[in-house]
Formats: structure tokens, sequence, C-alpha cells
């Protein structure tokens, strides 16, 4: 087996990643604080969606992984997204 | 069809990386079977969600989030600092992580705490006599999910418990660090789903 | 070549002798091929257990009224007939026997790839095994709720239900690190110059399956969790008193286990598709058509979990979505059953046992599949939701499909996990007589059901009397074959004559290593060429 050669990640990019993360989350609990009513959920989930991005693709290297496991990843999300719109089709219109 | 090429016992990190990456999904699916539940019930019993929601304390939740973003960090670095071979950095940096966890626990510990002195906890008569529906439905959840996030925090501070006794008894080096880096992305799994639980349960006003 | 070089190539992997002896050779042995045959006698075991129990049911209901048993021990009967045939023979049976035999060897390799996960699993499998029958043993009377611990029946009853669910959930987590093992294998372990195209179709099937496995299991792994938390501490989830919803339960249940159906039956076409052409001596039809038509049905049969819920009070929208996307999975199932034909069709066709058993898997999994349809559709459903009807449909799919494609398989494949040949005339008096039986024995309750019995009941009305006692007879009928057939096995295993590396003349990579393999499978590593392919006649 060949040893693939690792693409090693400087330390300052996961700093700036981490700053990013904070910034992110006093931020939803800002947005949450105001009364934008039903906005209020959705915001929170898209900054909740861009940090797991962030997560995914630095933290966890996707960014640096082959692409199929990439595609395997965004797969698995949007099955369960699929999953939770079908369920939906019952309760919303119920 | 000719024959050709011996296969040793060999090392496949990124075999084992694919394990890690398939057990990871079921973690996220088994999450999601949860997240499931809580859309419909928040989705039916909106007002009480909300009433609930009041009872949790946002501060300590973004204590905890902040927590465990930092500590996610410092294991993304130790990957990072194996590689450059400095073992004594890989040490320091999981030995952080480890205590950030424990940090984590010890809040969960206090906030569950206060809610058991309040007398909300499944099965109370405080909430079956007091509180709606829904709001039981709430604690229900709440308890279920960050309990269950709970557990897999422990899991994961196992699993780091062991990489480091591997890392500092040489078998986990920067040319086989499959376990370090699996064991990364155990802890970052369990940041990904408390990046959705914060939101879901601390911050609905 | 160092490391693994002192397992000898030309000592079977029945008479390695490894660093144990005995039975503890076997249960400690991380070789794929003893692990799958662990499975197959552990399943086997549980599998007469099984069938005890269904032929105890047929025979309650050969007359009206009580006959051996009554209401409370037939609601137990059934349930625990049900979870014993779905969760521990059917959703691993052919993957955990055949895929852990014969997927290395398939696609070139030593072994799995994390040989040591793959024994746990089966402990893993035995363990859950175990809970489920200490939940008959022990405790306050077995459970009584069917197999699918429907809320909030599932956590009202007396009944012993905390190991039974327990146990499913375990047997659920053997499953999905078979599957995640298998995936791994898959990607990183196949031969060089095999590609994805190259792939036979069993290893294709085993693929999509795991895909299955991974991603439905844990959803109702959380949701039995959840049922067992609300035994114990009531939080409410599913307890319609504290505001949850029962059918939300439902949604969650059959998110799982309807895909688990297709757990089932991906590696049964899996190993269909393996016989068909070997017996017809011809490259199989449209290659890439089965591939694609096998991802199609893993992908579409995760999104139909609602047909189960037609009458359950579910929103209208989301009826026809799912009958529409019921519809749509019939598409790639028929492609495979039209593949498969094509196969044949001028094809050297050679009539022997596994081509029998292929033959009728074809035919009854046609049935079982076109009275899906029957229950796919919202109007003719509402007619015989709960009836005798869904009990013949789903047999003939999970028996008739999973029960015919493994007998299919043990045929096919036993000259090369044993080296030796069983005796054709028995299995196919066996075949035949297995036959009959299973017609006999589903073929009336369609009747009973589009005249209205309901299912899981221990009594009827007068007027379905008859048809019962030809299902009954059917039944024993069916034993009988199975009894041939078990038995020619077991003694062919021991003394049957000599069987060469290739009886059928298969092209596919387990028929060029020597039967039955050794240890470590190849000498040397196969290498595929541009040229070849699975299955080039």
């Amino acid at each position: 087996m060949t040893n693939e050669k690792h693409h090693i990640v400087p330390y300052s990019t996961y700093a700036i990643i981490l700053a990013a993360l904070l910034l992110f989350t006093f931020l939803s609990v800002a947005i949450t604080g105001i009364e934008l009513g039903e906005f209020t959920v959705a915001g929170a989930l898209l900054l909740a969606t861009i940090k797991s991005y962030l997560v995914l693709t630095y933290f966890m290297h996707l960014k640096f992984d082959k692409a199929y496991i990439r595609i395997m990843v965004g797969f698995v999300f949007l099955v369960f997204l699929a999953v939770i719109i079908i369920t939906f089709l019952d309760y919303y219109f119920r | 069809m000719s024959q050709a090429i011996h296969h040793d016992e060999h090392y496949d990190a990124e075999g084992s990386k694919i394990a890690m990456w398939l057990f990871i999904f079921t973690e996220l699916l088994l999450f999601g079977g949860l997240f499931i539940i809580y859309s419909v019930y928040r989705y039916l019993n909106q007002d009480a969600f909300h009433l609930a929601a009041e009872e949790l304390n946002t501060t300590i939740g973004a204590i905890n989030t902040v927590i465990l973003l930092v500590s996610s960090m410092t294991i993304a670095m130790s990957t990072s600092a194996l590689q450059k071979r400095q073992k004594g950095t890989t040490l320091l940096l999981l030995g952080i992580t480890l205590f950030l966890g424990l940090v984590f626990l010890v809040n969960k510990y206090f906030e569950w705490g206060v809610k058991f002195e309040h007398g909300i906890f499944p099965g109370s008569e405080h909430m079956t006599e007091n509180l709606s529906q829904g709001e039981i439905l709430f604690f229900g959840l709440y308890f279920v999910m960050t309990g269950l996030h709970a557990l897999h925090i422990i899991i994961g501070m196992i699993i780091i418990g062991v990489t480091v006794a591997k890392v500092s008894s040489g078998k986990v080096h920067a040319d086989r660090s499959a376990l370090l880096e699996n064991s990364g992305l155990y802890w970052h799994l369990v940041d990904l789903i408390w990046i959705f639980l914060f939101p879901l349960f601390y911050l609905i006003h | 070549m160092q490391a693994s070089s002192h397992i000898p190539h030309d000592v079977s992997y029945l008479e390695y002798k490894g660093k144990h002896n005995g039975l503890l050779s076997w249960i400690l042995s991380t070789d794929h091929k003893r692990i799958g045959l662990l499975y197959m006698y552990s399943m086997m075991t549980l599998f007469l257990v099984g069938v005890v129990l269904g032929l105890a049911m047929k025979f309650e209901l050969i007359a009206p009224g009580k006959t051996i048993m009554d209401a409370q021990d037939y609601n137990a009967v059934f349930t625990v007939h049900g979870v014993i045939m779905i969760f521990m023979i059917v959703v691993p049976g052919l993957p955990a026997v055949f895929g852990n035999f014969l997927l290395p060897i398939m696609i070139g390799a030593k072994d799995v790839a994390f040989p040591k996960l793959n024994l746990a699993s089966w402990y893993v499998y035995i363990a859950g095994a175990l809970l489920v029958i200490a939940s008959l043993l022990f405790g306050d009377g077995s459970p009584d709720t069917g197999w699918t611990f429907y809320a909030p029946y599932s956590f009202k009853t007396g009944a012993n239900m905390l190991p039974a669910i327990f146990g499913a959930f375990v047997l659920g987590f053997s499953s999905i690190l078979t599957g995640l093992n298998f995936i791994v294998t898959i990607h990183r372990m196949r031969a060089p110059g095999m590609g994805w195209t190259k792939m036979p179709l069993f290893p294709w099937t085993l693929y999509g399956t795991a895909w299955i496995q991974l991603l439905a299991t844990p959803v109702v792994g959380i949701t039995l969790v959840l049922v067992a938390l609300e035994r114990i501490f009531g939080i409410g989830v599913f307890d319609p008193a504290l505001g949850g919803d029962p059918i939300l339960y439902q949604h969650l249940f059959w998110i799982y286990s309807h895909p688990a159906v297709y757990i089932m039956i991906l590696p049964a076409m899996g190993a269909i598709s393996e016989v068909i052409p070997t017996f017809s001596q011809k490259h199989v039809f449209g290659y890439k058509a089965i591939v694609a038509s096998t991802m199609a049905i893993a992908f579409v049969g995760y999104f139909v979990w609602g047909h189960h819920m037609f009458t359950s009070g579910m929103s209208g929208t989301a009826q026809y979505t799912f009958s529409i996307l019921t519809f749509l999975v019939a598409i790639p199932s028929a492609i495979k059953v039209f593949n498969w034909i094509s196969t044949m069709y001028k094809g050297s066709i050679n009539v022997q046992t596994p081509f029998y058993w292929a033959a009728s898997f074809i035919f009854v999994f046609m049935i079982g599949g076109l009275s899906g349809l029957v229950l796919g559709a919202l109007a003719t459903d509402v007619y015989v939701h709960d009836t005798a009807f869904v009990v013949a449909h789903f047999h003939f799919i999970v028996f008739g499909g999973v029960g015919f494609a493994f007998f299919a398989a043990i045929h096919y494949w036993f000259p090369k996990m044993f080296g030796r040949m069983y005796d054709s005339l028995w299995a196919n008096v066996g075949w035949i007589i297995f036959f009959i039986g299973f017609l006999a024995l589903y073929s009336p309750m369609f009747y009973l059901g589009m005249q209205g019995m309901p299912r899981r009941y221990y009594d009827y009305l007068e007027q379905f009397h008859a048809a019962n006692i030809l299902s009954t007879l059917g039944s024993w009928v069916m034993t009988l074959g199975l009894v041939i057939i078990i038995i020619n096995l077991f003694r062919s295993a021991k003394s049957g004559p000599i069987a060469g590396k290739n009886p059928w003349n298969g092209k596919t990579l387990e028929w060029t290593v020597p039967s039955p393999p050794p240890v470590e499978n190849f000498e040397t590593i196969p290498v595929y060429h541009e040229k070849d392919g699975p299955y080039e006649y």
C-alpha cells in the first residue's frame, strides 16, 4: 500500500475557522434575541448550517479528502432532508 | 486472467477513514430520527415549545457551545502536530480536548440538576400536573437528546483517552495516524450535533 | 510477501488448524468463511424455532375457535415468529451467510476489510438473539405486540417487552457493522483491474443493501430506544396521554422497516442474478441495467415507508405521494425479472437444482410483487388492509423471495462451501414438495383476505374454514420438503461425492479457487484485464 501524502493543515487555518465559528455562534444568539417572527428559526438554522459546513470542510478534512467521501456525505444529508420533507407531507397537510 | 501482486497484512488508512465516516453516518441518522421527532412536535406545539424553552439557560448553553468548538479546534490541531512529529504538542492538545469535554459534562450536570430541583424530569408530578402536553414533549426531547449527546461525549472521551495512550507509547505516529484522525472525526461529530441542538433548544424566544 | 505466508495454501479452511481446536477454532476464527458458516448454523437453529411457531399458528387455524391455544398465546406466537423471522433470519440472512462467505472471494480478496469486527458482529448477533429469547422465557409473559412494536400498546402492555426491544436494537447494531464492513471491503479490496462495472452482481447487491443497513437501521434503533424510555420513564414522546403522536412512531418504524424489505430482497436478487447466467451458460443480459435497478431499488425504497400506513389517518397528500413512489419501485424490480428471463433466452439451459429454485423464485416473486401493487394502490389497500391478503403478500415476497433465493444459493454454492456434491434427486424432490406446500400454504390467504378474514386473529368465521384447512395442510407439506432438503444437505456435507473446483462451469472468481477454498482464498491475487468480465461465456 502506498503511503498517501497527508496535507498538513497549518494551525492558523484552524484558528481562523474557530474564530468564524464563534462569530456565528454569537450572531445566532443575537438574532434570536430580536423578534423576527417566523424568520428566527430560519435564521438560527441557516447559521447552524454554515457552522456545520465549516466543521465538515475544515475540521473534518473533507476539503483535503478524495471527492467520493464528500459525495457520500452530501448524499447522506440529502437523504435525511428528503425523509424530513416526506414526513412533513403528512403533518403539514393533515 | 493472469496472476500477480501480493497483498500484505496491510495498514489501510483510507479504508479505516471510510469506515469511520460510515459509522458517523449511522450516528447522524440516529440523531436524525430524534430531529424528525423534534421538528414534528415543534410544528404541532409552537407556543408550548416557546414557553418551555424559557426555562433553559441560554448562557450555559452558549458557554458549552464555545467549549465544544474550542475542543474541536484543539483536536484538529493535534493531527497537524502529529504529522509535524511533535509528540509533546500532540499530547498537550489532546489533553486540553479531554479537559474541555469534562468541563462540558460538569456544566451539563449542574444544568440538569437545576431542572430536577424545579421538578422537571420525565414522569415527575410537577410536569404532569402543571405543564401542558407541548411542554412535556419539549422536556422529554430535551432530556433524551442532550442525554444521548452527553453519552456520545463520554464515548468520545474514552476514544480520545485510548488515543492518548497509544500516542504516548508510540503506536500511533505520523505514518500510522488513522486512530488519531478517526477519534478526531468522532469528536467533530459530537460537535456537529451540538451545533444543531443549541439553537433548537436554547434559542427559541 | 511476508506476514501471512506461514498459512499453507493447500489446506482448506475447513481443515486448517489455527491456534485453537474444536469449537474454539470456529467461534474465535476471523476467517470470513468460518464466520459465514457460524451465521448459517445459528440462523438455521433460530429458523427452526420460527418454523415451529409458524406451524403452531397454522395448526391453531385448522378449525374455528380454540384448537391448541387461546388468543393471548396466539398473540405471543405470531409476535415471536415475526421477530425471529424478520430480525434474525431474513434481514441478516443472505448478507451474513453468503455475503460473508463469498464477497471476498468474488472480488478477489483474502478476507473482508475488518475481520475482527466481522467476528464481533456475529457475537453481537448472538447477544441480540439471546435477549429476544430471554423475553420469552422470563418476566410477565411473552411479547404480544406483533413484530412492529406499535405504540402506544408496546409500552402499555404488561408483557415482557424490554428484552425483546433491546434485542431488536442489538440485532440492528450487528447488521450495521456487517454493512459497514462490506462497503469498505468493496471500496478498497477489489482485485486489481476489477472496476465497478466488472464486479459480479451479487457483490453489487450487497453494496446496495449495506447502504440501506447503514442509513435505515439507526432510525429504528433510536425509535426502539424511545419506546424503552417511554416504558421506563414515561417521557411522553409516543404517548397520546402526554401529547405524543403514535402515528409518528409508525413513520419512524417504517422508515427503517420498509427499507428492511429491500435489505432482504436485494441480496436475494443478487444470488438469483448469479445462478441464472451460470445455468444458462450465457452472459447475463443487461448487466448495467441490473446494477442500475439494484441501486434504484435501494434508493427509491427508502422513501416509500408510508404505504404501510394508508389507514392510519395520514394526510391525503402523503398518501398520494407514497402510493406513487411505491409504484415507482415496481419498475426496477420488473427490469430485473425481464433481464433474468432474457438471460435464459437462447441460453444452453442446464436444469439443475439451483436453477429450479431460481425459476420458482421468479414465479413466486412475481406473484408477491404484483399483489404488492394491489396494496400500494390506495383504494384497494383500504379494502384488504390488515387482512390475510397482506400476510399472503409479504410471505410471497419475504419467504418466497428470500427463502427461495436462499435455497437457490445454498444449492448453488454448496459444492464450493463444503467441497462435496449433494444428492440431486433428493434435492429436487425436496424442492418440488416445498414448492407445492408453499403455494398451498399461502395462496389460500389471498382468497381469505379478499373475503375479509383479518390477520392476527386466532379464530375465524365458519365460512373461512375450507381455505384454512388447505393452508394448514400446505404448511405440513412445506415442512416435509424442508426436512428432506436439510437432511440431504447435512448428509452430503459429510459424505457426498467430492465436487470439483467448478462443477457448474461458473465464470465468477469463486469458481477459480479450490473447493473448499483455502484459508486465504487465493495463492496470488487475480488481476482483471480490459477484456475480462464476470460473465464471459
